[in-house]
């Protein structure tokens, strides 16, 4: 191989909370790798799961569905969607040879960027580990 | 039909059915009382407003208070006759009663300094004037007191003098006693917290600032009202005074609380705070200690308005010696609140200051760290100091109340390293600003955010903090978080700038990222009608359709379509995938 594997993550955010987040996050000066490529929503609840795969077949090594807290959703209830679409999808991953472990739902108010970094930079670890999807998909 | 009468030489107009006491005390001609009450059929049993009166050319001594006023009738007050008879009134009521303040001081001013007789009881207060039983049967109709037993035995008191059920325990007979007889016995604790800090009367103006400033009845504690609520409204008519009373014709029991529909173009919400609840924070020994007070049951002690005409007294009615305040009681606490609550250190100083000006006691600040960010605050917390308040760094760890009612407050002196305790005379609490208990569904009312402390949400911290995410709903004040008086002064002014810029304009500016329907795809499912968290989306003619005025854009919509026939306008499916199809291809 050489060269060593980096991963490539499509994050949807919310524009509210965690796209207000990852702003802050840089606005701080916070260390982040480069891994993570964000993908701006209005809603964590826009994000449907045919656009998580679509996100996976184009290349996506991992996805990030990320959004505002429980009871603080700007549109009021559109992440209590996300709650639910999330880990019915994760279900059906693995039926598609994709291991559900690549698709994570995180919650990241617009006033928490350290947690924002916390929670990208771990997603980014697990999947270093897990290796590139088209390896997985070819297994 | 208007009379007139002479009283001391004096000519007065009177009413028809007015007593000669009631004309002679408008008149501003005082004459003595023991057993008169405004409120009450007057009885005439203390005899001490005896008056003589003159009417076709005989004269005679009266009770004033149960003298009906005629025309022509010449009244004085103060002839020798009278004087005499209320000097031999004024000796039997002293040889009754030696002992009660009220008496011996009318006694005193008629001369009567000893009693002539000796009491049968040294410590007899009662009077047998009947005003409680007048006050309990005509005005509370509770029918508990009354006469019982006749001449020398004659006492006042319930049936069989025995405890009663009927006796709802209003009070009415001791605040009418004049000689101070009856006293309303509660268990300690019922005695606090019938005795806080707040209005002594079941009728008050809620504050001095209210608007409009009007007092207002606690029907909780109202006679009137408690006794129609334990009748089931058979007894409607109980005490009255205050009705009685006004002049003005004010009063009106009848009045209630009303729901009015308004239509308006904006909302400012300014629910303000809840005070931190004290017992939540038991290490304090909140309700242990009638001196154990929060900082706004101080600002009411130190208040001229307040029950001590603003004399800072403990429970005991003395001034303090010493007096600790406790900071961040409940704030910046894992256990209760975590947030700091902003106004207390101030508070807290400005209570300090108080204390010293008032009462000149030790005054022992236990404080974690001083927060004075204000102009000018800091300076203040420097006067402070210098005014020789002892701050100790350190939060407060516990409250106990001693054995002998003093309260020693424990706490680690993080300057000195070491655990320190001061006995001290108050204890001041400085409670922290918490979001009101319904802030959830005041959140739920307006569809505004409302973060996990309770505090409702801006549209944005810096650039819209007092707009919310739902158009034509503002925030004002602490509703939105801790905050004093001169911000919140400057938050609600900029609500209501916004609010009049809203409403000049005329017109609503939207987003134009809203969702749209291809009515050629869409099947008429419905599944994207109750996923709306605006009701933006209606069955029209089978099919789905949205209302751009109303949709905001989130796309909650779009992603449950089964059907795909709902776009994001400005999120389109296409876009997103070509974001992330343009993204992966670079990296």
């Amino acid at each position: 191989m050489g060269v060593e594997f980096e991963p490539r993550i499509i994050a949807f955010m919310c524009n509210w909370c965690t796209y207000a987040a990852a702003d802050t996050a840089g606005v701080s000066r916070m260390q982040q790798s480069l891994n993570v490529l964000p993908i701006r929503v209005m809603c964590s609840g826009r994000v449907s799961p045919e656009m998580v795969l679509r996100a996976f077949r184009a290349g996506a090594d991992g996805v990030l569905v990320m959004g505002c807290h429980i009871g603080d959703c700007h549109y009021s209830n559109g992440n209590h969607r996300t709650i639910k679409r999330m880990p019915l999808l994760r279900n059906l991953l693995g039926y598609t040879g994709i291991n559900p472990e690549r698709l994570e739902l995180q919650w990241v108010s617009g006033a928490e960027a350290p947690r924002f970094v916390e929670v990208t930079e771990a997603f980014i670890a697990k999947i270093r580990q897990l290796g590139p999807l088209s390896q997985e998909v070819m297994e | 039909m208007s009379i007139t009468l002479t009283i001391d030489g004096q000519s007065v107009q009177a009413e028809e059915g007015q007593t000669v006491l009631e004309v002679a005390k408008r008149a501003g001609v005082t004459i003595p009382t023991l057993c008169y009450h405004p409120a009450l059929e007057p009885l005439g049993a203390c005899r001490l407003c005896v008056v003589e009166v003159i009417q076709r050319g005989r004269s005679q001594i009266v009770t004033s208070c149960t003298m009906p006023a005629e025309p022509g009738m010449e009244v004085r007050t103060s002839t020798p006759a009278v004087m005499e008879s209320r000097r031999t009134v004024l000796e039997l009521l002293l040889s009754r009663c030696p002992n009660v303040p009220v008496i011996q001081q009318l006694a005193a001013q008629y001369g009567v300094t000893e009693p002539p007789f000796e009491a049968d009881d040294p410590n007899e207060k009662c009077i047998l004037c009947g005003l409680c039983v007048r006050a309990c049967n005509d005005l509370v109709g509770a029918h508990v007191l009354n006469f019982s037993d006749r001449g020398i035995s004659r006492v006042i008191g319930p049936a069989f003098m025995e405890k009663t059920r009927d006796c709802i325990g209003c009070g009415a007979c001791t605040i009418v006693c004049p000689t101070g007889a009856i006293e309303i016995v509660l268990e300690k604790e019922a005695l606090y917290a019938a005795k806080p800090l707040g209005p002594a009367s079941a009728i008050y103006v809620p504050f001095l600032q209210a608007v409009p400033r009007v007092p207002v009845i606690d029907t909780d504690a109202c006679i009137r009202f408690r006794q129609q609520a334990r009748t089931n409204g058979e007894l409607a008519d109980a005490c009255g005074v205050c009705q009685l009373l006004c002049e003005a014709r004010a009063i009106d029991y009848t009045q209630q609380d009303e729901e009015l529909d308004i239509e308006v173009g904006a909302v400012v919400v300014a629910t303000g705070f809840a005070d931190f609840d004290p017992y939540l924070a038991p290490q304090y020994s909140f309700g242990k200690s009638p001196n154990i007070i929060t900082g706004i049951e101080f600002e009411r002690l130190s208040n001229s308005g307040g029950p001590t005409e603003g004399e800072i007294l403990t429970a005991e009615g003395v001034p303090p010696k010493s007096v600790a305040i406790l900071h961040c009681v409940g704030s910046r606490d894992k256990h209760t609140n975590k947030y700091c609550s902003r106004v207390c250190c101030m508070y807290a100083l400005k209570q300090a200051h108080l204390v010293r000006d008032k009462t000149g006691a030790d005054v022992f600040e236990f404080y974690m760290d001083i927060r004075a960010p204000g102009k000018s605050y800091e300076e203040f917390y420097e006067r402070v100091q210098e005014e020789g308040v002892h701050f100790i760094r350190g939060k407060g760890a516990e409250v106990t109340v001693q054995p002998d009612g003093k309260l020693l407050v424990k706490g680690e002196d993080a300057d000195l390293s070491r655990v320190v305790a001061v006995s001290v005379d108050m204890v001041i609490l400085g409670t922290g600003m918490t979001a009101q208990p319904d802030a959830a569904e005041v959140s739920h009312l307006f569809g505004i955010g409302c973060g996990n402390e309770g505090f409702f949400t801006e549209a944005h911290p810096k650039l819209r903090p007092v707009e919310t995410n739902t158009d034509g709903v503002y925030l004002a004040g602490t509703c939105q978080g801790p905050r004093d008086v001169p911000d919140t002064v400057a938050h609600a002014n900029a609500a209501a700038a916004e609010v009049l810029a809203l409403l000049t304009k005329g017109e609503v500016v939207i987003s134009p990222a809203t969702a749209e329907v291809n009515r050629d795809k869409c099947v008429g499912c419905g599944d994207c009608i109750p996923v709306c968290p605006y009701t933006a989306i209606a069955r029209v003619d089978g099919k789905a359709q949205v209302n751009a005025a109303l949709c905001k854009g989130c796309g909650t919509c779009v992603a449950t379509c089964p059907s795909g026939a709902i776009e994001a306008l400005h999120f389109t499916d296409e876009q997103i995938v070509a974001q992330i199809e343009g993204v992966l291809k670079w990296v």
